[in-house]
């Protein structure tokens, strides 16, 4: 099983093909991720240990759940994969649609947090 | 495999929500350091692809053969609490990609312009920016050696600000002061939304 549903023989393997050759191949040609809208600073925390090998996916995708068993933001990923951030999205949509991360959107999308939050952030840097 | 054993109990998976603030300013004025400063580990770094036309970010449908740019943001992480994440992301360059700006801006608590004395003008751009959009802001002068000490109000007036912005000296490089520049910006965003709601 691919993660795609495409054939294995992946038509956007070329010699002409630019710099965004390996974010691309990674992601096996596709730009949108299968399921969810990932912000930068959506927290991603995997949902089990170990995925098992039978799961067909890539390298990419273990080495995210691997580094999610804390709750890392998208963009915190992305560096860590030294990927690009559209890459990673679409990687953790396949992750999503298996129900192996589970994925926090930010306040910002629900409108701004009340005043707790703000609060909560000045006391913790005071802490710091 | 046994994946019942491997899996947590999804009752007890309480997730983190994040947030972020924005630092802002001139080429080389300090950014990354006052990231790298405050942040729990050194600045981290993400790109994101953008085809040249500047269409939608993340688009590569199609890319073969389209010129693609590369727009480098760091940023940085501290751990509030079990339930909070705050984020600091450094703006990419301030003439180009204010697609990827808005991306950023969108939802922060507020922002940092950090400014240089010797070059204050190069904070203009980011100021105009986050007056336009309405994201509070504090100015952050950031104290390099041979620098003239201006009095900050006369920065204030130099930046033609409204009064009720603050303006603060920094050094990037001190996680002390760069905590007080976020605690200062924090307290501001606050006012703002108080004043924002009874006016
Ligand atoms: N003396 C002094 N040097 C500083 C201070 N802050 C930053 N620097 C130095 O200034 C240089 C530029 O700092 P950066 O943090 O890379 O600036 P930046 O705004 O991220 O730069 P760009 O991302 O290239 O626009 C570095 O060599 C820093 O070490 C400061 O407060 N005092
Ligand atoms: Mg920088």
């Amino acid at each position: 099983m691919t993660v795609s549903g495409e054939s294995a023989e992946e038509r956007w393997v070329d010699d002409h093909a630019g710099p965004v050759v390996r974010p691309y191949a990674v992601t096996r040609g596709r730009a949108r991720p299968v399921a969810g809208k990932f912000d930068l600073i959506s927290l991603v925390t995997a949902t089990r240990t170990e995925p098992g090998p039978e799961m067909g996916l890539g390298p990419e995708h273990l080495a995210i759940v691997g580094l999610c068993q804390r709750a890392l933001s998208v963009a915190e990923v992305a560096a860590h994969l030294d990927l690009p951030v559209g890459t990673i999205r679409v990687l953790l949509g396949d992750l999503v649609a298996r129900d192996m991360v589970r994925v926090r959107e930010p306040y910002a999308v629900h409108g701004l947090p009340d005043d707790s939050v703000f609060e909560a952030v000045i006391n913790g840097l005071r802490a710091l | 495999m046994d994946y019942e054993r491997s899996e947590r109990s999804a009752g007890s998976l309480t997730l983190p929500t994040a947030i972020k603030i924005l630092v802002a300013g001139g080429f080389g004025v300090g950014k990354t350091t006052l990231v790298g400063a405050v942040s729990e580990t050194r600045p981290l770094r993400t790109e994101e692809v953008l085809t040249e036309s500047g269409v939608g970010i993340d688009d590569l449908s199609g890319v073969e053969g389209k010129n693609t740019t590369t727009v480098a943001m760091d940023f940085g992480r501290i751990t509030i609490s079990d339930d909070l994440v705050l984020y600091l992301f450094g703006t990419p360059g301030q003439d180009r990609f204010w697609f990827v700006w808005d991306e950023l801006a969108l939802g922060a608590l507020g922002a940092v312009v950090l400014a240089d004395t010797r070059r204050l003008a190069d904070c203009f751009p980011s100021i105009d920016y986050f007056e336009g959009r309405g994201t509070p802001f504090v100015v952050a002068v950031n104290c390099f050696e041979g620098s003239r000490r201006y009095k900050l109000d006369e920065v204030q007036a130099a930046l033609n600000l409204d009064p009720d912005v603050p303006v603060l000296l920094c050094d990037a490089r001190q996680r002390q002061s760069g905590k007080e520049v976020l605690i200062t910006l924090l307290e501001h965003a606050m006012k703002a939304r108080e004043a924002r709601r009874s006016g």
